[in-house]
């Protein structure tokens, strides 16, 4: 099974019913099926923080929200995780295309990769990184996790993770 | 008339409705006027309200009412082609437009300027934007609530604050007991 396809399974067990989008190239998979799937509403979003937004709007309106989103977004997002997210107990899972780890061909990318997960933890977001293909499979247990505690969690999926660039 | 008079002539119509209020002054003078578990103070996050507001009424089918402010539209901008391009019939996005960043001292936004916010939003998609003085908005706002359409509403209403307590809820209790109120 590809890795889009254990991911899509994951979110499907965990009944996410609201997936709210910035695109990357190496999510653009998961993405696409998102989109046509009838169990979830898929929302693309302009920003990160619009998202985080939109997130915590369908979980109280009764839908289990998921955000997918580049680790550059982290620099964007702090405010809202720490003042919405956070400070509201919202879960929201964060499947994050890990950019600038090993493989990457844009230098530029490299520079919030060395910051992204320093802010993780300074933030205490729970921080998962899927570098290898199957460790797609504790996405299932991860997801269920950020539900139970009531926080962001955050999923880095690499390079190497998505089998090249 | 300033926000505050603008939101006593709101009240009888959406004190029932799911309301998501703005950060600062806006939140703090709805929960002064009329404190209800139907609404939703933002304590922080300025510019997510019409964000969070979409994302409630995609997500149920209940009624949903954001005001929001002009400075902080202007500040999540694209939130504007969002709602355009993701029309529920149970959104209503009120922007109480001051031309002012009214929590902060008054200064002037590009709202008050050169920028029209209605023309945004009709530029961005919004099939039903609405631009009305300050003393249409509950007739624009009654209307809003019986059509089965995103609408987007400009109010335009003078800068100005009265004085307010801080919200000294706590978030997850706003929280809890909105979500309480969603479900009922």
């Amino acid at each position: 099974m590809s890795v889009n396809d254990v991911i899509m399974d994951a979110m499907i067990e965990n009944n996410v019913g609201f997936v709210t989008t910035v695109p990357c190239k190496q999510l653009a998979g998961v993405i696409e099926k998102i989109e046509k799937s009838d169990a979830m509403i898929h929302v693309p979003s302009n920003r990160e923080d619009e998202g985080m937004g939109l997130c915590a709007g369908a979980f109280m309106g009764g839908r289990r929200p998921a955000i997918i989103m580049q680790n550059t977004a982290i620099g964007v997002t702090i405010n809202s995780l720490a003042t919405l997210i956070q400070y509201y107990r919202i879960p929201l899972p964060m499947l994050i295309s890990y950019r600038g780890e090993i493989g990457e061909p844009v230098a530029c990318q490299v520079e919030m990769a060395v910051h992204t997960k320093a802010l993780l933890d300074q933030l205490c977001i729970p921080t998962y990184h899927f570098h290898k293909e199957e460790d797609a499979d504790e996405l299932s247990a991860i997801l269920n996790h950020a539900y139970m505690a009531r926080k962001p969690v955050a999923v880095l999926m690499d390079a190497s993770f998505w089998k090249g660039y | 008339m300033i926000r505050s008079d603008v939101l006593k002539t709101l009240i009888p119509l959406i004190s029932d409705e799911l309301v998501v209020t703005n950060i600062g002054l806006p939140s703090q003078e709805m929960h002064l006027l009329d404190d209800q578990p139907t609404n939703f103070y933002m304590l922080g996050t300025m510019g997510l309200a019409s964000s969070i507001g979409l994302g409630l009424a995609m997500a149920q089918s209940k009624k949903v009412i954001a005001i929001d402010g002009d400075g902080s539209v202007l500040m999540n901008l694209g939130s504007l082609p969002t709602i355009a391009n993701n029309q529920v019939p149970n959104f209503i996005l009120l922007i109480i437009d001051n031309g002012s960043y009214g929590s902060t001292g008054d200064q002037t936004t590009y709202a008050g300027l050169k920028t029209s916010l209605a023309d945004v939003a009709r530029a961005c998609g919004c099939d039903h934007v609405v631009e009305c003085a300050a003393e249409d908005t509950a007739a624009a706002v009654k209307a809003a609530l019986a059509a089965e359409q995103t609408t987007v509403i400009v109010s335009k209403c003078e800068s100005g604050n009265i004085k307010v307590p801080v919200i000294e809820l706590d978030p997850v209790m706003i929280k809890e007991r909105f979500m309480a109120s969603v479900a009922s």
